[in-house]
């Protein structure tokens, strides 16, 4: 196989009335997909595409993944914008793909063309108007080859310019394969999809959709306001699989949402993005104690993921979730500052090869050099790593720990210290609902910031002060109404970095 | 029983800089995102000392000021 539109191909033709993108306002068959793609699809070859990259303006529903599917039809490498993000950051992305094209609907048009970018703009609604050219489709089909690009995903980099990661055909037929694979997804799984499709995520609930015949269904991003709603919408739905943002599943928690309405029907649910705390995978697993839960753990740059752990034991509440073993078909090494292969237990940077590998960095060659390395351990021929910048070792049972970003770590007092170990140790604190420590440089100490229904400061100083040595101590608790998140749906840090600018300016007040 | 002065008072410190009306909807236009909702949740229940329920917190409680102010006189009776 080479193209991914090949796993369309035969999912339409075996599971040709069941349905298979579905959002608030209907549910397309995978015989409806197949031909919006070959019209829209078409309507896109008019504009040259093949090999050159199309920007998609259009928010979270079922036509921005017709149009992502038909950008691969026409030959060409999509990206998808966020509609929410102010133009100016949505410049950012556009001025770096300069794309051959943007799609876009008659809600969002009049922003498109404020964008102001110099490429010819299609409305998804005219693309369905566009009757299908078989053989055009055909030919640019033949003349793909599995290492031309399907998407670049920009990462959304707090500071500077995103990265775009461009990623071929070849790394999501690999990765789906495993994905798929591993997590029995098939013709009857029913995708709750969280994830927007500007990240990394959302390529596990497309492509091994794809690939399986599974259903989505997008689910709004309102819902997640309001958590016994959006359990019940699961329901309602037919919902069976989660891959959801820890901060997503941790609403729920928040407000026991399980314990007030009917259970939705899941038997799957992935999580990856963010450290997951434990005491969120206690709560929903005591719900559903014969669902599969999965750590999930990688980079945008291996596709999505590279590392995975099946939870097949209890945790206690301050326990720190394992990443686990190598996806099959990924490899991963553990390497020492000085390029050496870690000894057991020993902390060194996560590096992975093979197939899920993306190209690099598009339009970026230092960068993409700087990340994407020769192989250290391999001197016999080319073989190309991509160092994750994540810090980790395998533990006793041969597992993986997650110990940090290498760039994150903070040196405090003299010690080097990994802020996650202070949010694991908070938790399993009573009444904590979440929490996210921040060094502030400026003031060189250390700030957790917590949600609770209390103020719990007085415990947690307590609690860490039994649990951590002296220089791992927060210098100042502070708890806030809501955790901020960012567009996918995770903590925020940033902003909590900004808090602690604030505080500092109001101190002396 | 509450006025519609002291919801828009809320909303605009949990939003600084929001101007809105009482019937304006709030959620499906993304005025309010899951993090500002949980800020007047919380507000609400330590201005006005109330207990908020998960099966209060629904979007029909929440979409405009006025419905918020009809959740907050509904439970404090």
């Amino acid at each position: 196989m080479k193209h991914l539109l090949e796993l369309l191909d035969s999912t339409v033709q075996r599971w040709q009335d069941r349905p298979a993108f579905g959002d608030e306002h209907g549910t397309l068959t995978w015989h409806q997909v197949g031909l919006a793609v070959h019209s829209i699809g078409t309507a896109m070859t008019r504009h040259k595409v093949q090999r050159r990259p199309v920007a998609l303006y259009l928010d979270h529903e079922v036509p921005c993944l017709l149009a992502m599917l038909s950008t691969l039809a026409a030959g060409g490498y999509y990206t998808v914008l966020d509609t929410a993000q102010p133009p100016e950051r949505v410049r950012r992305i556009t001025d770096q793909l300069e794309p051959a094209l943007l799609v876009t609907d008659a809600a969002h048009r009049a922003a498109a063309e404020a964008l102001g970018l110099n490429c010819p703009i299609l409305g998804v609604a005219d693309g369905l108007a566009q009757p299908p050219e078989p053989f055009v489709l055909q030919t640019l089909r033949a003349e793909a080859i599995d290492t031309d690009l399907a998407y670049v995903l920009f990462t959304s980099g707090s500071t500077g310019a995103p990265k775009g990661v461009a990623v071929q055909h070849r790394a999501v037929l690999a990765y789906s394969a495993w994905a798929a694979g591993t997590f029995g997804i098939d013709e009857t799984t029913v995708f709750g999809n969280q994830t927007p499709f500007y990240f990394s995520m959302s390529v596990t609930d497309l492509y091994t959709s794809l690939r399986t015949g599974a259903q989505i269904q997008i689910l709004p991003k309102r819902l997640f306001s309001f958590p016994v709603q959006l359990l019940d919408y699961l329901t309602t739905h037919g919902v069976n699989t989660l891959y959801w943002v820890p901060s997503a599943l941790g609403g729920v928690v928040r407000w026991k949402a399980l314990d007030y309405t009917a259970l939705p029907p899941l038997r799957t649910v992935l999580f990856a993005g963010e450290t997951m705390p434990t005491p969120y995978l206690n709560y929903w697993r005591a719900h559903y104690p014969t669902a599969l839960f999965a750590n999930l753990f990688g980079p945008t740059e291996t596709t999505d993921i590279c590392a995975y752990y099946i939870v097949d034991r209890d945790f206690a509440d301050d326990e720190p979730l394992p990443i686990g073993r190598a996806c099959d078909n990924c490899g991963l090494l553990v390497l020492t500052p000085d390029g050496k292969a870690a000894a057991p237990g020993e902390v060194g940077e996560l590096c992975a090869r093979g197939s899920f590998l993306a190209a690099g960095y598009y339009n970026m060659p230092d960068k993409t050099a700087d990340r994407f390395c020769p192989n250290p351990l391999q001197p016999h021929y080319p073989e190309t790593i991509y160092r994750t910048g994540d810090l980790v070792r395998y533990d006793e049972e041969g597992l993986l720990q997650y110990m940090g970003r290498a760039d994150n770590q903070i040196k405090h007092m003299g010690y080097r210290i990994e802020l996650g170990e202070i949010e694991t140790a908070a938790f399993g604190q009573e009444g904590l609902q979440s929490c996210a420590c921040v060094y502030d440089a400026p003031r060189d100490r250390l700030v957790l910031f917590f949600t609770a229904g209390r103020d719990l400061t007085e415990a947690l100083r307590t609690r860490l002060a039994q649990r951590l040595p002296a220089y791992m101590q927060p210098a100042v608790y502070r708890r806030l109404k809501a955790m901020p998140q960012n567009q996918n749906g995770k903590i925020d840090r940033a902003v909590l970095r900004e808090q602690c600018k604030e505080d500092e300016n109001h101190a002396y007040h | 029983m509450h006025t519609i002065d002291e919801i828009l008072q809320i909303l605009s410190e949990v939003k600084p800089g929001i101007q809105v009306e009482p019937d304006a909807e709030l959620v499906r236009t993304g005025v309010l995102d899951s993090v500002d909702i949980m800020s007047v949740v919380m507000a609400l229940a330590e201005e006005f000392d109330l207990e908020i329920s998960p099966l209060d917190l629904k979007e029909e409680n929440f979409h405009t000021a006025n419905a918020i102010l009809e959740l907050v006189n509904r439970l404090e009776d």
